[in-house]
């Protein structure tokens, strides 16, 4: 699946694409699909995320988004070495998924 | 230290307020990211991983207690409660909204500092040795020069839109404690027959390509040191590659055109800006240097040698000279001009920590500890250390103790716990691979199996990426972290030195993964330890015995 991300224009929080709006959760990130470029243009044009791109991401056996790229793994959750600093999240997976 | 005159604030206060303007219209959609981004890099503030990041410039890095007490507060009010301390004497806050980000800038301009030319093909800020004004073999003060060059260099018409990133580095002494030849432009200040000038080394770096700087004047009269660093500029300026940024530093030119040509071409320059007349005039370099005199240092009869120190801690248990104090004395104290005094090396390398942290509170510590016992002043080490510089030894149990509270006094200066690591792909959008946990881990490891001490002197470098932020072409030992089909590898290399020893690592071979890496730094220090002759540091052996012994023991 295609998912999209960014990162917010005042805040520079790492945010996704819910299908509506931006989330802070990757569990949000819902499949762009075809329509990624078009979602893109039409929000780097409306300028509340700081260049917004589409990532490969999948989905596991218990639902959770999972972006394909160590990198936007680990921007899903925050820095691995600062996990009390971690994106709020109700995934109970923990971080082995991130790296 | 140097103080702003109505002129610097007057620049500093009107930029705030030019970004504070850009910063807005930024918000209200009037500006694209394409048309900010090189507006908000002019003012230190890039787009990382998680949130956008705020480089602060520490001018050849030193500060004052007020002035770290206003980073501490930035942290605070604007980040998450700490920042971290840089390869560039910088300090970088992870968190900075942009909606604040022209608050925390007036903030540091309130305190005289500021984060112009922290980003950007322009000249940064000015590295120097972090000893400068205290260390006893310099021939003199190197800051001087150094804020005379940060003030020729700031908002410089000509190098605002230089090829590449262009960074400085001065030194005073025989020893390299601030990898001067691997800049851009290293000057050594030196005495010839009584008369103060400047050796340029021109054309080092470290990233990619990584070059060890060539001597291309080994002296220039200190009333012409601005003259030939416009004339090295210029040549940079006018021939540098701007078609392919991988080839655009200085080092590329120099390297392409040798040495001996780019020094004819800047030698012409020179000739010719000596005819123009662009020396500041000298009573400015005379107005400068009286910030920098030195503090009134106590007799010395007022304070204690170090033995007199070991003498009395040794005799008396409240100096807890066998739990950690006297380790810390041996190990992170310098020797200083003044008798009496050393410079106290403050780790932020704590085991397991992460390198370059330090909490708000932390900061607050390290400026009283200045304040009571370091004539009111700060340094920042381009090893991702602090530094009080003028400590009188007497002081040093007080010392000793704050920072032992604060878990501010690990005692590993210049041993394998004192490693250098970039942010790596914590923090940052260029990593290829982390940096701090490996950090992280080797330091546990060698704590917990008490071999730090048994190797002692040995840097340890991490990079995340190429670009070597983490200065691994200059570790004893070096990592550099690379992408291997979506997964983190490393890379592993020996021999490098940054010092005056200066040499470029080379790569033992075939990467490994976060767990074999550091099993592989084991391996390399058993070799060390099996070969090493008398007084040997590391690097030293390896310089004796090859790469060889410890390629067979790594990959057989």
């Amino acid at each position: 699946m295609k998912i999209l991300t960014g990162n917010d224009l005042r805040s520079g929080a790492v945010v996704w694409w819910n299908g509506t709006g931006w989330s802070l959760f990757v569990d949000d990130a819902v499949d762009a699909g075809d329509d990624s470029e078009e979602i893109l243009a039409r929000e780097e044009a409306a300028r509340r995320v700081n260049v917004p791109y589409a990532i490969d991401a999948s989905i596991d056996a218990a639902g959770h988004v999972r972006p394909a790229h160590i990198k936007d793994r680990v921007r899903a959750l925050g820095p691995t070495v600062r996990r009390d600093l971690a994106v709020p999240t109700a995934d109970r997976t923990g971080w082995d998924w991130v790296i | 230290m140097y103080q702003y005159d109505s002129y610097d604030q007057a620049m500093v206060d009107a930029r705030v307020e030019e970004f504070r303007d850009q910063a807005r219209r930024r918000m209200e959609g009037r500006l694209s990211e394409d048309q900010f981004k090189p507006l908000r890099l002019m003012n230190g503030l890039y787009l990382q991983l998680h949130a956008y990041m705020l480089r602060v410039a520490i001018p050849y890095g030193t500060l004052n207690a007020r002035q770290m007490e206003a980073l501490a507060d930035i942290a605070e009010k604007y980040d998450r409660g700490y920042g971290h301390f840089t390869t560039r004497q910088n300090i970088q806050y992870n968190w900075i909204k942009l909606e604040d980000a022209a608050d925390a800038l007036a903030d540091l301009a309130r305190h005289e500092m500021h984060a112009i030319q922290t980003s950007g093909n322009c000249i940064r800020n000015i590295s120097a040795d972090h000893f400068a004004g205290a260390a006893a073999d310099e021939v003199t003060d190197p800051r001087p020069y150094a804020e005379l060059l940060r003030q020729w260099s700031s908002f410089h018409p000509e190098f605002t839109h230089l090829p590449r990133k262009f960074k400085f580095c001065v030194i005073a002494a025989e020893k390299d404690r601030a990898a001067m030849r691997l800049h851009d432009i290293g000057i050594r200040i030196v005495k010839r027959d009584g008369a103060v000038g400047a050796q340029f080394y021109v054309g080092g770096g470290m990233g990619r390509t990584p070059i060890i700087a060539p001597l291309v004047r080994d002296f220039v009269a200190v009333d012409q040191l601005i003259t030939y660093a416009e004339a090295a500029l210029r040549v940079y300026n006018r021939y540098g590659r701007r078609d392919n940024k991988y080839k655009a530093r200085i080092k590329i030119l120099v390297h392409e055109l040798g040495a001996a040509e780019y020094t004819r071409q800047v030698e012409e320059e020179f000739a010719h800006l000596l005819s123009v007349g662009v020396e500041p005039p000298r009573e400015e370099l005379a107005r400068i240097a009286e910030y920098f005199a030195p503090p009134a240092f106590h007799h010395p009869s007022e304070s204690w040698d170090l033995e007199q120190l070991q003498s009395k801690a040794a005799g008396d248990p409240s100096f807890r000279w066998d739990d950690g104090f006297g380790l810390w004395v041996r190990r992170n104290t310098h020797p200083h001009k003044a008798p009496g005094y050393v410079s106290a090396v403050i780790s932020l390398k704590p085991v397991g920590g992460i390198p370059g942290d330090a909490t708000a509170d932390q900061m607050r510590i390290v400026a009283r500890l200045a304040r009571e016992y370091s004539f009111d002043e700060l340094r920042v080490m381009h090893t991702q250390n602090l530094l009080l510089p003028h400590v009188r030894i007497a002081d040093l149990p007080a010392i000793w103790a704050a920072l032992d509270a604060a878990g501010l006094a690990a005692p590993n200066m210049d041993t394998i716990e004192d490693i250098i690591a970039c942010p790596g792909l914590d923090y940052c959008s260029l990593a290829n691979a982390r940096s701090i946990p490996l950090a992280q881990r080797i330091s546990e490891r060698f704590a917990e199996t008490g071999r730090t001490e048994v190797v002692g002197e040995l840097k340890l470098k991490i990079s995340g990426c190429i670009n070597a932020c983490g200065h691994h072409h200059a570790g004893h030992i070096g990592i550099l972290g690379v992408d291997r089909k979506g997964t983190e590898n490393y890379q592993l290399s020996l021999g490098g030195s940054e010092a005056e020893d200066v040499s470029l690592a080379k790569i033992t071979g075939p990467g490994f993964d976060e767990d074999g890496v550091i099993a592989a730094v084991e391996t390399v220090t058993d070799v060390y330890l099996g070969a090493r002759a008398d007084g040997e540091r590391f690097i030293d052996t390896y310089r004796r015995i090859g790469m060889e012994p410890f390629k067979e023991a790594l990959y057989g």
